[in-house]
């Protein structure tokens, strides 16, 4: 079943996102939280969803493994995961994609452990269930598990509970536990936000090993150009709910084509001089109960004209792998932050 | 009354110690709190802040910068007197606070104000925000009617319509607005000095940008000092002119802000700035600074609280606690580090050829 799928490329996708749309609804308002999203991953690819507070990037992962609550939420277009239409799963086939084929990481491992049990039995439950091992099988898995994450004195922190670990080691603890049915997709969502910066790199680059040397394609979200920087083989920008650029890491972070890709590189601090302001994006992201018409960044872009409030910009493709969604792309007078 | 100073807002209590005077000198400032739990014995306590000392200068941005659990916002509670010394001494231009012939704390806190990290648990939900900011004067004596002129001033200097946002409650305020909200009511009694606890680390990037001007503009207008709190080293270096570093509740080193970020003397500032994304993908971090996380504050190591995570950690280093050297005035850069200090028995110490 795998590997079948779009003869034309030369490599399957492993994901492939098509105009997914989330909405949620309550009595007083409908949020329209996702808006048309559509991208693909490759196996062995690491894109990073960039965006800040309230752009989407989580609900859009939080899609993929259907872990937004049913009654509440409107979810159209397609989700494609190594062949399977998620969207259209069952309980069980859905049980079966969240243990093995796809595994996810959280930003705070605190509240994504459970507490009352002890790191090891978390992993050996899992082994257990998804792949059918024996206790003694899978207790020897999770040592080895842990010894890849490197942590020091594995044997010991196995029979630890959540609460006695640093949040450097539970951060490892849950990526072990992540990773222990050999998972093809994993989405990784703020997983070093929360950490100290002198760990977050730590946990960066043994994510960045872990996936190189497993090959597994992943989707990273963060609001982190840094650490988007440090992991991505490519980043999608989002905001309000859209991808609004997309392209390879190093050429966007060189020569971002979206005004608010400009705008969101001006406003990081990073070794701006002293004497001068830094270059902010004025205003707010709009209010996802009601967005505004046209393009979603109009209100706060400096090149915004009138047609920018008519419709969503189309895509336009400057290079062969870069994609962007703004009508004065390619239009050489473009100010800029 | 003040001939500087004309606007609406409460006058500025005067410069009583000249400019020469600091405005707040810490010294060996301690503060434990005692913990109970499995395995604890009696005494056990998290050493939140033990043994800092610092000065601030007047007009001048102090950065002060650490990984959680270092002690900074404790340090921060401490000046502002929300919670008490355990020993230590603060003087406040040149006064003793809570000294028998000093400075009282609610003079201090006429003074010395103070924005939090969470915008919203720091805004009463139940009040206009125009009413928030007013509060602050009507308390210090004003008069109601004064008291809302200054409100409606204050927001306006912080880039809020008051006809507009003055009535809003808020909830129905973003995250970047709040936070200009709570800056207005810090600076609506004209302190001297503001503690920015965090105070941009919630915001999103292109809000954070917005309110970093706000407050490098404020700080001009207002003649302002900054006592600015935050993990984020690329927005330290952008807003002090000079920098403190804490780990576990001590200071390891403290200098003007070039100097820290361009000559780092102590292994943890090194690894502080060594752990910051390049932002280039072509040239990432392949292996990371330093490994392991901070040890606990309840039961620090001993001597250098640093060297379990150290690459140059000596005998010595387990014995005998580094001193941070003597500072005499702004340029002075001194580290808490063996290796800094002739003769202290490290084999890299300074002066052993």
């Amino acid at each position: 079943m795998d590997g079948t799928l779009m003869p034309q490329a030369d490599i399957a996708p492993l994901v492939e996102i098509e105009d997914l749309t989330v909405r949620f609804t309550s009595r007083e308002a409908t949020v329209s939280a996702v808006n048309g999203v559509s991208f693909s991953v490759k196996p062995g690819e690491v894109l990073c969803i960039l965006g800040e507070s309230g752009s989407g990037k989580s609900v859009t992962l939080r899609a993929m493994m259907r872990l937004l609550p049913e009654k509440r939420t409107t979810i159209t277009g397609r989700i494609t995961i190594a062949g399977q239409d998620v969207l259209g799963l069952n309980a069980r086939d859905l049980r079966a994609l969240r243990g093995g084929l796809v595994s996810m990481i959280f930003q705070e491992p605190m509240t994504a452990l459970d507490p009352v049990y002890t790191v090891g039995e978390q992993i050996i439950e899992t082994l257990r269930k998804h792949r059918n091992m024996s206790r003694e099988g899978a207790r020897a898995r999770a040592l080895d598990l842990f010894e890849l994450v490197k942590i020091p004195s594995p044997e010991r922190r196995l029979d630890s509970y959540p609460h006695e670990l640093s949040g450097g080691l539970r951060q490892r603890a849950m990526i072990a536990m992540a990773l222990s049915c050999g998972p093809r997709l994993l989405l990784a969502d703020e997983p070093t936000t929360a950490l100290d910066a002198t760990v977050q790199i730590q946990v960066l680059i043994l994510l960045r090993r872990l996936q190189r040397e497993l090959g597994m394609g992943t989707i990273f979200v963060t609001h982190d150009l840094g650490v988007a920087s440090e992991i991505a083989d490519r980043i999608a920008v989002m905001y309000a709910g859209r991808i609004v650029e997309e392209g390879p890491v190093a050429d966007i972070l060189a020569n971002p084509r979206h005004p608010y890709t400009q705008g969101l590189m001006a406003s990081t601090v990073h070794g701006q001089h002293r004497d001068a302001d830094i270059q902010a994006i004025p205003g707010s992201p709009p209010d996802l109960r009601r967005m505004p018409a046209g393009c979603s960044f109009g209100p706060r872009c400096p090149t915004s004209q009138p047609r920018c409030r008519e419709a969503f910009p189309p895509i336009s493709h400057p290079s062969a792998d870069r994609m962007v969604r703004c009508f004065r792309e390619g239009e050489e007078a473009k100010a800029s932050f | 009354m003040s001939g500087v100073f004309q606007s609406a807002a409460m006058a500025p209590l005067e410069d009583r110690g000249g400019a020469a005077q600091p405005l707040l000198i810490a010294r060996d400032l301690v503060r434990h709190f005692k913990v109970k739990g499995v395995g604890l014995g009696e005494e056990a306590a998290v050493r939140a802040v033990d043994g800092v000392s610092f000065s601030l200068f007047k007009g001048e941005t102090l950065g002060v910068v650490g990984e959680s659990g270092c002690g900074k916002s404790t340090l921060a509670r401490l000046v502002m007197h929300l919670i008490q010394l355990g020993s230590g001494e603060l003087i406040f231009d040149g006064e003793g606070v809570g000294a028998p012939d000093g400075v009282s704390v609610d003079d201090l806190r006429r003074q010395v104000q103070m924005v939090f990290q969470d915008s919203a648990s720091s805004l009463n939900p139940r009040m206009p925000i125009r009413d928030s900011v007013a509060f602050g004067p009507y308390v210090h004596g004003k008069s109601k009617e004064e008291s809302r002129r200054i409100a409606r001033e204050m927001l306006g200097r912080v880039g809020l319509n008051p006809d507009l946002f003055g009535p809003r409650y808020p909830h129905e305020l973003s995250g970047g607005q709040k936070q200009r909200v709570n800056i207005a009511r810090a600076l609506a009694i004209s302190p001297r000095m503001v503690i920015l606890d965090e105070a941009v680390s919630a915001l999103d990037k292109s809000v954070e940008a917005q309110v970093l001007n706000l407050l490098r503009e404020l700080r001009r207008s207002f003649n302002l000092t900054y006592l600015f709190i935050s993990h984020d080293l690329n927005v330290v270096q952008y807003i002090s002119d000079r920098v403190l570093v804490m780990y576990l509740g001590q200071v390891v080193e403290l200098g003007p802000v070039d100097d820290i970020f361009s000559r780092p003397l102590h292994p943890y500032t090194r690894a502080l700035l060594g752990s910051r994304s390049s932002m280039d993908p072509a040239n990432r971090i392949e292996e990371p600074p330093i490994t392991g996380d901070p040890p606990s504050p309840i039961d620090p190591p001993s001597g250098c609280r640093f060297r379990t995570r150290c690459p140059h950690a000596e005998a010595v280093c387990e014995l005998t606690m580094p001193r941070l050297g003597q500072w005499l005035n702004r340029d002075s850069h001194v580290a808490a580090c063996h290796m800094h200090e002739p003769g202290s028995g490290h084999t890299l110490a300074v002066g052993n050829a």
